[in-house]
């Protein structure tokens, strides 16, 4: 860790905090899990260090999939510290009330393309918010934070992943939310197929039905 | 009674969408007069809604002559009537209902319908002073944290299946622990958990913001029928991941957020050890911690009353003909005018 010099703080996290700093002349980020105190010794090692050694794996299998993540430079278990590429650009979540109709299309669609290339791939992100995109000058998307990700083929785990994006657009970007996530799930089907992406749109809606105090649900 | 200004108004509140029936009378101005409650206890498992539904019926008479003998107040003098019309279980919804038709319609005065869950949220801002605070509602029917946003109470994060109550309860019940009268299964498990040393580690299972517990419900039972830990260890451990996951969804959403206030409410906010893991969180953040006392965190006729006030002050009236029941009545389906 010595090798990484002028760390600034500039994200604090839930569940780590983000640091900028200068690594064999690379500009990078350094996220570390920090201990919780609010949780017992023995279940926040266990939990740090799962998402540690996980998180850098799946962002490897996103790109084996076809989808930008930063590149990895360095794990430390020890410290759960993951050392990144530092990717130039805008959170999702700050530019997207901003856009227009045309541009807002355009990267949720990018963004359900990115989704299905990880789904096609069996990987689940488990955490997607528009918090955890990074849009790049050039009309890319970066996607982070794979820490609560999972490799899985099944229909409940992708549906689950994409029922999270929708509640995340519902309540962030409430306005454009039913919009946003039609054109997502437009960039979805385009990759998986019409018929797998039927089949995930009815597996949402039987979780949805599942929660709590859910109007659709069927009387019983 | 001497010492009350003439012009003050007065609300009633009927609460009873699960196991308590509850009355509370409120000024316009918040001041609570009075909160009484009587809970439904089963005879054995959980709470059966037509035999809770029976047991309001027949305490509805005495909780609300209690109620009108603590306020001080004449049912003459109230200008409103406020029900929980949702969510809920229906039986028990529709008997608070219909006491309220009653009242309102002997009385000649508004009827208002309001959801349960902002009642919580109100009381817990009026009892503690929080203005714009990020809740999290935990209870033997809830797990949400919400906060406002854009005119409703949005959620954040959730349960995915069963709320932490009931985990807690169901829990309780399947390692033979007994439901006493004021005293809930998850506060016997609370009592366990404070013996227990050796954490076992259980399913973790935190999706973005929601959680899911039914999974960990399943290993604890599980565990305790292999009769390989103590019931000690494994209320603790049960008790510490479950709490964390509850805690991490919360940290979770005070950081998207931004929120400077925590409030916690609903029936489990009176456990200590949950309320000590989100204090830690809310000072991490530099927000405030906010714990409604116990009688207006469980469910309780004062916070259907003071919502209901909020809401016809806000132009909000619900006419008989449209006071029937909502069983499945979201949180953030709910405009909150008052709210800005």
């Amino acid at each position: 860790m010595d090798e990484v010099n002028s760390e600034v703080l500039f994200k604090k996290g839930a569940e780590a905090s983000l640091f900028l700093g200068n690594w064999h002349g690379k500009r990078v980020v350094i996220k570390r899990r920090l201990s919780k105190k609010y949780r017992p010794d023995k279940l926040d090692l266990a939990i740090r260090t799962y998402r540690t050694v996980h998180e850098p794996q799946l962002m490897h299998e996103a790109k084996v999939a076809g989808v930008p993540t930063p590149a990895v430079f360095m794990v430390d278990v020890q410290t759960s510290t993951i050392i990144m590429e530092f990717i130039e650009g805008y959170q999702v979540k700050r530019a997207l009330d901003g856009f227009s109709q045309s541009e807002r299309h355009k990267v949720c669609f990018k963004i359900g393309s990115l989704i299905g290339k990880l789904h096609l791939h069996d990987l689940i992100h488990g955490d997607l918010t528009t918090s955890n995109m990074i849009l790049t000058s050039y009309s890319n998307v970066f996607f982070l934070d794979f820490g609560l990700g999972e490799k899985s083929s099944e229909l409940e785990a992708r549906g689950v992943d994409l029922h999270l994006l929708k509640r995340a657009l519902e309540s962030t970007h409430f306005k454009v939310a039913e919009e946003c996530f039609q054109s997502v799930l437009q960039g979805y089907r385009e990759v998986v197929g019409a018929v797998a992406a039927e089949e995930l749109l009815e597996k949402i809606r039987e979780i949805e039905r599942r929660g709590r105090y859910v109007t659709e649900r069927k009387n019983s | 009674m001497s010492t009350q200004e003439p012009k003050e108004r007065y609300c009633l509140g009927i609460e009873s969408t699960a196991d308590d029936f509850g009355v509370g009378i409120s000024t316009f101005s918040g001041q609570i007069l009075a909160n009484i409650s009587d809970c439904y206890v089963p005879a054995e498992g959980g709470i059966h809604p037509r035999e809770a539904a029976r047991h309001h019926a027949c305490v509805a008479e005495i909780v609300l002559k209690e109620a009108f003998t603590q306020s001080g107040i004449k049912p003459k003098d109230l200008s409103l009537i406020a029900f929980s019309q949702g969510p809920g279980l229906g039986p028990c919804l529709r008997t608070g209902a219909t006491v309220a038709r009653a009242l309102a319609s002997y009385l000649g005065v508004p009827l208002v319908g309001v959801n349960h869950s902002v009642g919580h949220i109100e009381i817990g801002k009026l009892q503690t002073g929080a203005k714009d605070p990020l809740t999290l509602y935990v209870s033997g029917g809830n797990t949400l944290v919400t906060a406002f946003s854009f005119g409703r109470y949005r959620v954040f994060g959730e349960t995915l299946d069963i709320a932490l109550g009931n985990c807690l309860d169901v829990f309780g019940r399947e390692v033979g622990l007994k439901h006493k009268k004021g005293v809930p299964l998850g506060a016997a498990v609370e009592q366990l958990a404070q013996r227990g040393k050796e954490l076992v580690l259980l399913p973790y299972v935190v999706k973005g913001m929601d959680l899911s517990l039914s999974g960990l419900l399943t290993a604890a039972v599980t565990l305790f029928q292999k009769g390989e830990c103590t019931l000690e260890d494994l209320c603790y451990s049960l008790q510490e991941t479950a709490f964390s996951m509850v805690t991490e969804i919360t940290e979770r959403a005070l950081a998207h957020t931004e929120k400077k206030e925590l409030l916690l409410t609903g029936g489990v906010a009176a456990n200590k050890r949950l309320q000590a893991m989100l204090k830690s969180v809310a000072d991490e953040h530099n927000a405030t911690f906010n714990s409604v006392p116990l009688k207006f965190a469980t469910d309780n006729g004062a916070m259907i009353a003071w919502t209901g006030i909020l809401a016809f002050t806000h132009g909000l009236v619900t006419p008989v003909e449209r006071s029937f029941v909502r069983l499945r009545w979201r949180v953030d389906k709910v405009d909150v005018p008052w709210m800005k």
